[in-house]
């Protein structure tokens, strides 16, 4: 009696995963490609078969990438490592001051004031860009470092998911027992408020992180000189090159890669926050 | 108690300052400028001044053709994509819960994998892969007889629109499978032994009960689409490429600065985009708000 039974679920299994492979496939091969790509040579690049290793030169592309221009490119590496390290730590750590402020203390007008935190979010952050530039331009600080470190300090929604995660973390408790200790109010947030809510910091740092390696528009607009690039913004002039000048392909799906691994390295590693993060966001 | 009036103040206080002068100034500051042009004086000879010249920005960009034309494309770019990507993430989500699915974490973080890829580096390689002499996209699809030109007036939305779903799937698949998971197991027992079968709690159960994340992927979509600007200035570069300087409303303010040197009319162009986004929240939370509370 259960043979057709077991035949159909059988079926459904293999339609429901077929179709999950075939999702995984459309977004892995554009990947796949970039990881073979870059092992080619401008030749190899424009004939021959893309998802082979025909014409294996990554040594050569390396080398050619840090020979460029007195290595420029590995210039802009170290700008993106600093713009969103410290750009993202620094930024956590306001948030989650702020979102700890939030979560513990009462004052007048609180929730107004979070409203006014929530409606940030909503603000399309491209149409901010251009005031922002002419207004750096007034202060003078267009083209230095500052004008794209400023702008990442803020992330409204890392003060709500702050909030969010201050009140899964922190029992009032604790932070009574402090009080009692004698402990001041800072001295609290230092030393209980902060380190229990530390899963929470690591996922704000995680998605300031990747938001600021991804910025693309606030460096296009704030930064003229090549020293100062991020590498979004390293890599779309020498994509601007490449019609003109085939040798340059190579140098952007090589640059590409290397500009993705350590992302990719992140969220693979710390996929409990990342998904932490985007469940906050979520529910509430 | 002072002391911890006190305390609140000095951890809101970065916050705020920051808030203030990356936001809350710019905006200010973007509609100010918005209400002056630069003239020349005279008969060009005396350098430029700053005229107050009201809403004439306004007016000026209203009248313009290119940038109706990118809320134009704006239009057909939301109204391809959104659905798409609502309807796959949420597809997505649904497969990956039913009791069938395997390997499911792998298929969460393969699938996620695109997001951690910039944006503008996501862009350079689907540009690379729609391009004849590059791609063994192309090269495929034409021995099997399909010429399709990515960069033609008809190929130009669809191929930003696969890139935005390429970058975002996976992201807003993760978020809805969040509030799956997040759904009481015994209300999907209680609706099987009701006799409901897989497609009926698909949709008839588990769809309603995740409309909160419906709502709120549907409005950051929309403010994130109205920002369109990486993926079309990166096709705009693709040589014979149907995309226009001045494509969407983003590149019209860009180019308005940084071409023109008009201020006055990319700040209204800013204005105006950002005027069209805050009434899209709120019809988007107005449309959806009331539902969507519950879950």
């Amino acid at each position: 009696m259960s043979k057709p039974r077991t035949a159909n679920v059988w079926l459904s299994k293999a339609a429901v995963n077929g179709a999950l492979v075939l999702a995984v496939v459309y977004m892995l091969f554009p990947l796949v490609w970039l990881l073979t790509a870059a092992t080619k040579d401008a030749g190899g690049l424009l004939a021959g078969n893309a998802f082979s290793f025909d014409g294996f030169d990554l040594d050569g592309n390396l080398s050619r990438l840090a020979e460029y221009n007195d290595g420029i490119y590995f210039h802009w590496y170290a700008n993106s490592l600093l713009y969103a390290g410290f750009g993202a730590l620094a930024c956590s750590f306001v948030s989650v001051a702020a979102g700890y402020a939030f979560h513990v203390y009462d004052f007048r007008g609180k929730e107004k004031l979070f409203g006014v935190v929530l409606l940030g979010v909503l603000v399309p952050t491209t149409a901010l860009a251009l005031p922002m530039y002419l207004l750096a331009s007034e202060v003078g600080v267009v083209n230095t470092y500052w004008a794209v470190l400023i702008p990442v300090l803020v992330n409204p929604f890392g003060v709500y998911l702050s909030r969010v995660f201050c009140a899964g973390y922190i029992p009032d408790e604790a932070l009574e027992a402090a009080r009692i200790d004698g402990a001041g109010e800072l001295r609290a947030f230092w030393s209980i408020g902060l380190r229990m809510v530390m899963p929470g910091f690591v996922t704000v740092f995680l998605f300031q992180f990747t938001a600021i390696w991804n910025n693309f528009f606030l460096p296009l607009v704030m930064l003229s000189d090549q020293k100062l690039y991020p590498l979004s913004l390293g890599l779309y002039a020498w994509n601007s090159n490449a019609h003109a000048e085939p040798d340059f392909y190579p140098l952007v799906v090589t640059g590409s890669l290397l500009a993705v691994v350590p992302l990719v390295v992140a969220f693979v590693s710390l996929q409990r926050h990342w998904k932490a993060g985007l469940t906050a966001g979520s529910v509430k | 108690m002072k002391a911890r009036t006190r305390a609140a103040a000095i951890l809101l206080t970065p916050f705020f300052v920051l808030f203030t002068a990356v936001m809350v100034v710019p905006i200010g500051y973007a509609v100010w400028l918005s209400l002056f042009t630069e003239k020349q004086s005279g008969l060009g000879f005396g350098g430029t001044e700053t005229v107050f010249t009201g809403l004439d920005n306004y007016t000026a960009a209203l009248g313009d053709r290119a940038f109706r034309e990118g809320f134009g494309v704006l239009l057909g770019y939301c109204l391809f994509y959104i659905p798409l990507l609502l309807v796959g993430a949420l597809g997505l989500a649904l497969l990956l819960d039913s009791a069938l699915a395997r390997a499911r974490r792998f298929f969460q973080l393969a699938l996620f994998l695109p997001h951690a890829v910039p944006g503008i580096i996501a862009a350079l390689i689907w540009v690379y892969l729609y391009t004849p002499q590059l791609s063994p996209v192309v090269k495929a699809m034409e021995a099997g007889g399909i010429g399709f030109d990515f960069f033609s007036p008809e190929g130009a939305l669809p191929s930003i629109v696969n890139i935005a779903l390429w970058e975002w799937l996976g992201y807003n698949m993760v978020i809805f499978y969040a509030a799956l998971q997040a759904i009481d197991r015994s209300v999907l027992e209680a609706a099987t032994v009701d006799g409901a079968g897989a497609w009926r709690i698909a949709f008839s159960v588990k769809v309603p009960l995740v409309k909160a994340s419906l709502a709120m992927v549907g409005l950051f979509t929309v403010i994130g689409s109205l920002q369109l600007f990486t993926e079309p200035l990166i096709l705009n570069k693709g040589t014979g490429s149907a995309v226009t300087s001045t494509w969407t409303p983003n590149m019209y303010a860009y180019t308005a600065a940084f071409d023109r040197n008009d201020y006055g009319l990319a700040a209204a162009a800013s204005v105006l985009l950002a005027l069209t986004a805050a009434l899209l929240s709120f019809a988007v939370t107005r449309l959806t708000g009331r539902k969507g509370k519950r879950a």
